[in-house]
């Protein structure tokens, strides 16, 4: 408990004195986790959204691949990215093994399920209820997707928190693509691993600290923006349309 | 399946039916020489394992006004959304006048999270309209339905009567030749109802004259704003009847007892 506790105030202590070091991981692991998220988000909210309301054959089997990659363990997407970045991969020429880019990649891969499963179910969900009025009004199927992903875009400000924790909080990918390479391509998660392993805690528990502070404001930020909004718009969505016959 | 346009004078006249009262006769004689807008034969519909709508024919004219009626889950809802081209038959053929502008509202209208005017506005500019003149439009439709104060206002914050009103604006905005409404102030307080039905009126004996077909479980709308009625039960058309010998006369008890039955218990 003394040990810690004196983790505890060392790590208080590195966090109030503004140590370079320690804030250029966190400033790296943000960056990182942003950029990716940022990527996976456009890529994802547009999949997600034509997903929702496009029907095509193996659009279940297409479902059920995309909802086992939500499971998608961060070492082995770490594992398929080194491969196909290495040398000999079929991306090698790019060089990008070992650097910022490669760890954004690995934590795009990893998050563009969670995006895009999730906003296949927000705007389904929508379509279910209000499709039929948008096809009425002569909306086709892209179109209609990216409508209705607009007009529930305070939900889905949900799912921007939910990629920017997975792609934060995750290790073992960036672990395996970055190296851990202190002032090149060290980030929160992997020096917090590596200062355990070495026993310097106090360094640990601030940047787990740090973590769990960023993601509580963003959350907290989120959720703020969405309630303001929603009290601005009326935003209680609509009951279902209730089919009479 | 079969799906075209047709030309009004190309098609068969309609059946009187037997016994049918003489102002029902001379409506029908009257609607006849109307060009044609809907003609379905043998249709069917399936929506996952229940057949909705079940060897349905019947035909509407420019003009005219066609109120739904039956219980529900006998497939108003479906044959609405059938003549507006949100489903398409499982068999039978369907053939709508091509150049029929056609307006679907629903009981429940969806308005997006933005302006009331905006909400008009996508409608214009999904069909084809640039967005400044469509919100040029989208003002004019809502002075229609006396809406211009809450022009600015977001549609999710309007009561359910001004959003109902606000789907009408939307649908009067595409100036359509058709207006299907789907039970349209079944969920209205009866001030809301008043207001939504007064507007449906203009709409069909104004200079828009817009041709109705609604489905409806208030006789009495029914009564007020159809010309004939078409009485479904279970997915197949029952009755097909001006609206006079429907509410009126023995033809209906005699003719067709199931939509006496219903009519009859609907009115005690």
């Amino acid at each position: 408990m003394s040990t810690f506790s004196e983790s505890a105030a060392t790590a208080l202590a590195l966090i109030a004195s503004f140590d370079p070091g320690l804030w250029t991981v966190v400033g790296r692991s943000l960056a990182v986790s942003a950029t990716a998220c940022v990527i996976a988000c456009g890529l994802g909210l547009g999949l997600g959204a034509w997903l929702a309301v496009a029907r095509f054959a193996g659009r279940d089997a297409v479902l059920t691949v995309l909802n086992t990659l939500l499971a998608l363990p961060s070492v082995v997407v770490g594992l398929l990215v080194y491969l196909l970045l290495s040398r000999t991969g079929p991306l090698g020429f790019l060089g990008w093994m070992f650097s910022f880019k490669a760890m954004v990649l690995a934590q795009v891969v990893l998050v563009v399920p969670v995006v895009t499963a999730l906003t296949r179910q927000t705007v389904e969900d929508a379509e279910r209820a209000h499709g039929e009025q948008l096809r009425s009004l002569g909306a086709g199927t892209g179109l209609r997707g990216l409508l209705l992903a607009w007009d529930e875009r305070y939900a889905l400000l949900t799912v921007l928190i939910a990629s920017f924790g997975r792609a934060i909080s995750e290790v073992g990918a960036v672990m395996i693509v970055g190296g851990n390479i202190d002032g090149f391509t060290r980030v929160m998660t992997t020096a917090i691993a590596l200062e355990t392993s070495k026993g310097d805690l106090p360094l640990a528990l601030a940047l787990g600290l740090i973590l769990l502070v960023v993601v509580l404001l963003l959350n907290a930020l989120i959720s703020g923006v969405r309630h303001w909004r929603e009290r601005l718009d009326g935003g209680v969505v609509a009951p279902a349309a209730v089919l009479a016959a | 399946m079969k799906r075209d346009a047709f030309n009004g004078a190309l098609v068969a006249p309609v059946r009187r039916p037997p016994g049918a009262s003489e102002s029902g006769a001379a409506s029908r004689v009257a609607a006849a020489d109307l060009p044609l807008l809907f003609e379905l034969r043998t249709v069917r519909v399936r929506l996952g394992p229940v057949h909705a709508l079940q060897d349905v024919t019947l035909q509407v004219r420019h003009g005219e006004r066609v109120a739904l009626v039956g219980a529900n889950g006998c497939g108003k809802s479906t044959l609405l959304r059938l003549l507006n081209g949100l489903l398409q038959p499982a068999a039978g053929h369907i053939a709508r006048d091509a150049a029929a502008r056609q307006a679907l509202l629903f009981q429940r209208p969806h308005m997006l999270r933005t302006s009331a005017r905006n909400n008009i506005a996508l409608g214009l500019w999904l069909g084809g309209l640039r967005w400044p003149d469509a919100r040029v439009r989208a003002d004019a439709a809502l002075a229609r339905v006396g809406m211009t104060d809450l022009a600015g206002r977001n549609a999710r914050t309007l009561s359910g009567g001004q959003q109902q009103r606000l789907a009408l604006a939307r649908a009067w905005s595409v100036q359509p030749d058709v207006l299907l409404l789907d039970e349209p102030t079944a969920s209205l307080d009866p001030h809301a109802k008043r207001e939504v039905e007064a507007l449906i009126e203009e709409f069909a004996n104004g200079s828009e004259a817009m041709t109705l077909v609604f489905a409806s479980h208030n006789l009495g709308q029914v009564k007020r704003l159809a010309s004939r009625v078409i009485y479904l039960e279970q997915g197949h058309v029952l009755a097909d009847l001006p609206v006079h010998d429907f509410f009126s006369g023995p033809l209906l008890q005699q003719q067709y007892p199931e939509a006496h039955l219903f009519v009859k218990g609907e009115l005690v």
